[in-house]
């Protein structure tokens, strides 16, 4: 009998931080199959976020370092501008790319900078306990949205691939999503082909990975992952925003 | 017989392996683990296990390995 | 002999640090030091280097943690309110034990103040500036010739104690041109330490991680406790300062950077009168120069603090000297210059 299945070498044996159903972990594993199969583990550097995923050191087992909040576009930048051979990817979360490091995200893309950005929303904040994310949806609760997010008060939730797949810069958005197996395998191949396009020269990626939240969204894994299906999912729609190979 | 291996220590109980088993031959266990879970495990008492490995695809916590 | 070159003091401090070997600069264009960065934008491209002008000096300073990171010698440079932005990445840099360059052309605050020459982020850049208990050497050149021998001396420093460095300089030393002589300082670049502490990919080793996050038990004091050690490592050895007449006179004035000039020029008035005047000028501002004045309070009667601000230095000197002897002020602030007859008349209210 074969194993057909275990766990990537890319990938630490430390059981995660994260709380049961998160979504964090399948990220990070697929990422982790990714650097193995492209043979990249070795020149891999990873940019760990502030947020939940700060400790993803604990669990990558190639160099990581970790940038000040929202920055991780701007510490990927100079060090993929010292050395072009390394492969260099950041990791962030809804509030660190999308609310705090806005700047950074929209810049670095419109330099058309050479990294792969893994932008996993959840739609809430995880690690500060549960307050409104800029992508969590209209009418959800969280701990700052007590009545459910209300447009005038709170604004509209922010749609980071269609926003950033408009830039010159950028040569691939997609929005995957990793609430089942299938979705999973879908989620692979986008950030599989976001390494590939780093290392073939195309300028700058961006996958954004739905992931489920239970704690937060306040609901049962299996409800989590329902909810990215028949809700989050019709807000965010999935699939590929931009994929325009070099220029 | 294809076959999985869970890893008792390392599960939080989730359930996402047992909702997404095509075959049904996973289910909630029902006696605790060092973190105080009730990790899941394996019954496939039909033989009926594909290696399909959905369920090592799902889990978030990397505690599946699938023999085939 | 190296020929004398004349330049102004921005493009002085750029090319100084190309020849420390500096090959990563990212800012953010701020009166008055835009010199600096558009010299840099000609420059490194010519010796293989990077050059970005980034969207805020905010990503400016997490650029050059990246390139610092990854092993280059990286610089940034701002004035005064582009420094406060910096001042979160500062202490990333502190935390994360990375070397860095960064220059602050001052001018006047607060807020977006004024475009003129200033030395009111005094506190700012001696006492860590961001969070955290951390400490940044801080260098104040005076003249041209000084502003590139103390940047090529600061990627040395930064490197050997794997330490933010500051050169804190004005509008003036910015703006104002002087001969100055480059080429002989090429040996700096020889005294680069291998870094074997970068993140270039786990080839060969085990994977590295660089980060300032320390949650377990122990780990966040034991990173302070070794800054701390380094931090005294420090003040035992690379304290500079220059006293002229520290052996016979009354009032010392202490001043540094471009109003230690003025100083210089009012003791020579003073000297030439048969008047009893010295002073020290510290270039580095942090260390400061604590055992030179407290030996100097053994003999004088009174020091005068002369700075462009309102009163700033003059807490390390009083600190320095244990108020052993008075200490006077004279500042002037929201960019004006203290001119050489104004301190000459608080010298002799002292004396």
């Amino acid at each position: 009998m074969r194993k057909v299945f275990s766990k990537p070498n890319s990938m630490k044996d430390t059981v995660t931080h994260y709380c049961p159903g998160c979504g964090h972990g399948i990220v990070h594993r697929i990422i982790c199959e990714v650097i193995d199969e492209l043979g990249i583990r070795e020149k891999v550097i990873g940019i760990a976020p502030v947020g939940c995923a700060v400790l993803a050191y604990d669990y990558w087992d190639f160099d990581v370092t970790e940038a000040a909040h929202g920055r991780v576009p701007a510490v990927a930048t100079g060090i993929k501008r010292v050395n072009p051979e390394n492969i260099v990817f950041g990791y962030q979360g809804d509030g660190d790319l999308a609310a705090i490091g806005t700047a950074e995200t929209v810049h670095a893309a419109n330099r058309g900078e050479n990294i792969t950005i893994i932008f996993v929303n959840n739609a809430v904040y995880g690690m500060t306990g549960g307050q409104m994310a800029p992508t969590t949806i209209l009418n959800q609760k969280t701990s700052t949205t007590p009545l459910g997010r209300d447009r005038k008060t709170h604004g509209f939730p922010l749609k980071v691939c269609e926003l950033l797949s408009v830039l010159p810069g950028v040569s691939y958005a997609e929005r995957v999503s990793v609430h089942s197996p299938a979705h999973v395998l879908k989620a692979k191949k986008a950030i599989k082909k976001s390494f590939q396009n780093q290392i073939d020269g195309f300028d700058f990626s961006v996958v954004e990975v739905l992931s489920p939240c239970p704690t937060y969204l306040g609901m049962t894994p299996e409800k989590a992952v329902k909810w990215i299906d028949e809700t989050m999912s019709k807000v965010y729609p999935l699939g590929r925003f931009k994929d325009r190979g070099k220029e | 017989m294809p076959k999985i291996e869970i890893n008792r220590e390392r599960c939080k109980g989730c359930g996402l392996c047992v909702l997404y088993c095509p075959k049904s031959c996973i289910k909630q266990g029902a006696s605790v683990n060092g973190k105080g879970v009730f990790p899941v495990m394996f019954a496939d008492k039909s033989k009926a296990c594909t290696g399909c490995s959905f369920c090592a695809i799902i889990c978030p916590d990397t505690c599946i390995e699938v023999y085939k | 002999m190296a020929k004398k070159i004349l330049m102004c003091g921005n493009e002085v401090l750029a090319e100084a640090a190309i020849i420390a070997g500096c090959r990563f600069y990212a800012g953010y264009p701020i009166t008055p030091q835009n010199e600096l960065p558009a010299y840099m934008s000609k420059r490194m491209p010519e010796v293989g280097g990077i050059f970005i002008q980034a969207e805020s000096e905010i990503s400016a300073i997490n650029m050059v943690f990246g390139a610092s990171l990854r092993g280059a010698r990286a610089m940034t440079s701002s004035s005064s309110p582009g420094i406060s932005l910096k001042q979160e990445g500062i202490s990333y840099l502190a935390g994360c034990e990375l070397p860095a360059l960064i220059v602050n052309i001052m001018r006047g605050g607060p807020g977006l103040g004024n475009i003129a020459p200033s030395q009111s982020d005094y506190f700012q850049a001696t006492r860590g500036g961001g969070h955290g208990d951390y400490r940044q050497i801080v260098l104040a050149p005076a003249s041209l010739q000084e502003i590139a021998d103390l940047t090529m001396l600061s990627f040395d420093l930064a490197d050997k104690y794997r330490t933010p460095v500051m050169i804190l300089g004005d509008g003036i030393l910015g703006q104002m041109m002087e001969p100055v002589e480059l080429a002989s300082r090429l040996e700096t670049q020889d005294s680069r330490q291998k870094k074997d502490w970068i993140l270039d990919g786990c080839k060969g080793r085990k994977p590295r991680i660089i980060r300032s996050l320390l949650l377990g038990k122990g780990e966040l004091e034991e990173l302070n406790n070794r800054l701390q050690r380094r931090y005294k490592e420090i003040k035992d050895k690379e304290v500079r300062c220059e006293i002229l007449y520290g052996d016979d006179s009354d009032v010392m004035l202490v001043a540094y950077g471009t109003t230690s000039r003025i100083c210089s020029n009012v003791v020579k008035d003073l000297r030439a009168r048969g008047k009893k005047v010295g002073l020290v000028r510290p270039v580095s501002l942090w260390p400061f120069p604590e055992k030179q004045l407290k030996e100097l309070a053994e003999r004088v009667k009174s020091f005068l603090v002369v700075e462009m601000s309102c009163g700033q230095m003059i807490e390390d000197v009083k600190l320095s000297i244990e108020c052993k002897r008075p200490v006077h002020f004279y500042g002037r602030s929201g960019g004006e210059v203290p001119a050489e007859d104004e301190i000459i008349r608080e010298v002799e209210k002292i004396a």
